[in-house]
């Protein structure tokens, strides 16, 4: 019986195993399951960053794919380069990321393409950095000219002299939002724009103390929910709230609910959905069928307004 | 004779006693750096932002309202230095205070004031956790926080994204209307006589805007009344209480404590779970005043604390220190932010000013420490 096990079970394994061959060299041209790496420069506790894992998910359910997160915890972008080092070589079939500092992470973004991985960016950086580093396309919105077109608003309201409400002025894209709302305005930006920290008691206290030194103060920009809500308590705090015009980027349920009660004039959304949503779609499609669309995809800025709000004030935080 | 012999035995003057003015005496105290500092800042500030409005009434209060949230975690932080350990997981506590009674008052719909509870009630179960850790292990109090700044910012992140898919939770100011306890925290008390102030024409009144006619300072926030109310616990209990003198003995030389009959478990225990209680009480004020919690809430906070406790003269090895000198600083803490705001200082140079000050602060209390405890 053993005997007779003995000199059947190679046959057994050999014709398993041939099977297992055919199998996959039949297997039909679409695969599924391929793994994307998505790396961010944002620190775990940046609460817009929810969006993009959001629609990543989404988007992997949806095309059969399955897309990591990956990100600093604390925010630090030299790590960020580390990751994406990491990320590379673990050989996923895409990369997307953003370009958080040009600088730190060309070495390992270049690393990546040239070895044939490909990769998108989104979100922070040009498209010519983007170029510059071998990617295949950039989706996101140029940082510079959504703060110009916010000044852009807000000059034809009548805006003379502003306040900039930032909350994370070590990333150089804040300022970039900053000098542009000022070049739009024709104001040379200089303490405009203050460094309010993350402390929501804090950041209210700041803006009623510039606001109080600065008395002719028309116009505020704040760059998120972190920098908004604050300041929504300050205005209302010093009566100003509908009497000063205030602009503000990326959205949230509370936001919505001041530009309903006009005291918030537009709020930018880069659509950060897209930016999560689209490179997934379209890399899979490159890896599958080899297509890929030419151009740069701006997602936004989208101005979200009074009349256009109500997809935004269901889905804020989650999905908008 | 007898008259010599009283003469020879009861001499007027013992050599052995070291004459001190009472002046110095009533001067040379844990807490002089701070007072220095204290009002070496004000004089600073009322010379060069004296007509900004940092000293009306509204610029009044916005410091006073930075000052008191500094003043509540340094008070705990305090207390837990001189009894001989390090918090570190002060910021991350509350923001998982702040999230655990978003969630529990908004996505579950308990009552505002049952959230509140669990929330201490988690909170001071996790500091004893800490206290508890730290004694079994032996291990410095530094690492064994440390490790809770990570756990609980993580638990925090992890449990706002799974119960409501966002990391900033609104819509507590909407549950909490009409519960009794929310007010305790983020109210504002003694409206009746700021609105008194305004009718007589002591306090100015909006003269346009959406506030039109009500007075500009609507009522002291219960957020500096906790702090006040924290101040004088925490000094009464270090000053006048024999749990004070524990809480000094235990961080001077724990060994020696226990070798006295000093509980220094218990004691460490308490206070560790007073510095939960403090951060607690921190996150409440804050979600109620902004009606939501975030995840990110805290960040850096315990260093902060720890740096108004060292500017108030505080040891950070344990065993000296007081709580006006922490609150003090605490207040020192807040005026600068503040009022670089009012002068119209670039902002970001307030972290170079807080370095400054800490440097200074630090050498100031070595010197007055050596000369009260006389070591050289």
């Amino acid at each position: 019986m053993i005997s007779l096990f003995r000199k059947v079970s190679p046959i057994v394994l050999g014709a398993l195993a041939a099977l297992g061959i055919f199998s996959a060299v039949a297997a039909p041209a679409m695969a599924e399951g391929e793994r994307f790496v998505l790396i961010s420069h944002a620190p775990d506790s940046d609460s817009w960053w929810n969006t993009i894992k959001n629609a990543i998910k989404i988007a992997g359910d949806q095309m059969n794919v399955t897309v990591e997160y990956r990100n600093p915890p604390g925010g630090d972008l030299a790590d960020m380069g580390r990751i994406v080092q990491q990320a590379a070589a673990s050989n996923p079939d895409g990369i997307i990321v953003t370009i958080a500092d040009f600088d730190v992470l060309s070495g390992p973004v270049r690393d990546a393409v040239d070895r044939g991985i490909p990769v998108i960016t989104i979100n922070s950086g040009t498209p010519e950095q983007s170029e510059k580093l071998g990617a295949l396309m950039h989706i996101g919105q140029p940082e510079y000219a959504a703060g110009f077109g916010a000044g852009k608003k807000a000059k034809a309201a009548g805006v003379t002299s502003f306040l900039c409400v930032n909350h994370y002025i070590t990333n150089p894209a804040s300022v970039e939002r900053c000098q542009g709302y000022a070049d739009a305005l024709g104001v040379e930006l200089g303490s405009q724009m203050i460094d309010s920290q993350q402390d929501p008691s804090e950041i209210k206290n700041r803006v009623i103390a510039y606001l109080r030194a600065n008395p002719d103060t028309n116009g505020i920009l704040t760059l998120g929910p972190t920098s908004a809500h604050p300041t929504l308590a300050a205005l209302d705090e010093s009566g100003r709230a509908g009497d000063i015009h205030f602009g503000t980027f990326d959205l949230s349920s509370e936001i919505a609910k001041a530009i309903k009660a006009d005291v918030i004039a537009f709020a930018i959304d880069q659509q950060p959905y897209l930016q999560g949503y689209l490179p997934v779609v379209i890399l899979t499609n490159l890896v599958r069928y080899g297509v890929l669309p030419s151009g740069n995809i701006n997602s936004g800025p989208g101005f979200v307004v009074k009349n256009n709000i109500a997809l935004v004030e269901k889905y804020a935080g989650e999905f908008r | 004779m007898a008259s010599d012999v009283k003469k020879a035995g009861a001499p007027a003057e013992d050599e052995r006693v070291k004459e001190m003015s009472r002046f110095r005496k009533a001067m040379i105290r844990p807490e002089l750096g701070a007072i220095a500092g204290a009002v070496l800042v004000f004089m600073f500030f009322l010379a060069i932002a004296r007509d900004t409005g940092m000293f009306s009434p509204e610029g009044v209060m916005t410091w006073s309202t930075v000052s008191a949230q500094f003043i509540i975690i340094a008070v705990g932080a305090c207390l837990l230095m001189i009894a001989g350990e390090f918090d570190l997981s002060v910021g991350s506590m509350i923001g998982f205070a702040g999230i655990v009674i978003a969630i529990t008052s908004v996505t579950w719909g308990w009552p505002v004031w049952l959230s509140i509870f669990t929330a201490f009630a988690l909170a001071m179960a996790i500091g004893a956790l800490n206290g508890y850790l730290v004694i079994k292990t032996g291990l410095p109090s530094f690492i064994v926080t440390l490790a809770f700044l990570y756990i609980l910012r993580g638990l925090t992140i992890f449990g706002a994204i799974t119960a409501t898919r966002k990391t900033i939770i609104g819509g507590v100011r909407e549950a909490a209307e009409g519960d009794w306890l929310a007010p305790f925290f983020g109210g504002t008390i003694f409206t009746g006589l700021f609105q008194w102030l305004a009718d007589i024409g002591l306090l100015e009144t909006f003269s346009r805007g959406t506030r039109i006619g009500q007075p500009i300072v609507d009522g002291i926030p219960m957020l500096i009344v906790w702090a006040v109310g924290l101040i004088v616990f925490g000094h009464i209990l270090l000053t006048r209480t024999k749990f004070g003198n524990w809480i000094y003995a235990s961080g001077g030389d724990a060994q020696a404590a226990r070798y006295a009959g000093v509980p220094v478990n218990r004691v460490k225990i308490l206070m560790f779970m007073f510095t939960a209680f403090c951060a607690t009480v921190f996150a409440t004020s804050q979600v109620m005043e902004f009606g939501s919690a975030a995840a990110d809430r805290g960040i850096l906070k315990e260093f902060e604390a720890i740096i108004s406790v060292v500017i108030g003269g505080a040891l950070l090895t344990g065993g000296y220190g007081s709580v006006i000198g922490a609150a003090l600083g605490a207040l020192i803490f807040g005026v600068v932010q503040q009022g670089l705001f009012f002068a119209g200082v670039e902002s970001s140079l307030f972290r170079v000013f807080l370095g400054i000050i800490l440097l200074l602060a630090v050498i100031l209390n070595t010197y007055i420490r050596r000369m009260i405890t006389g070591e050289r």
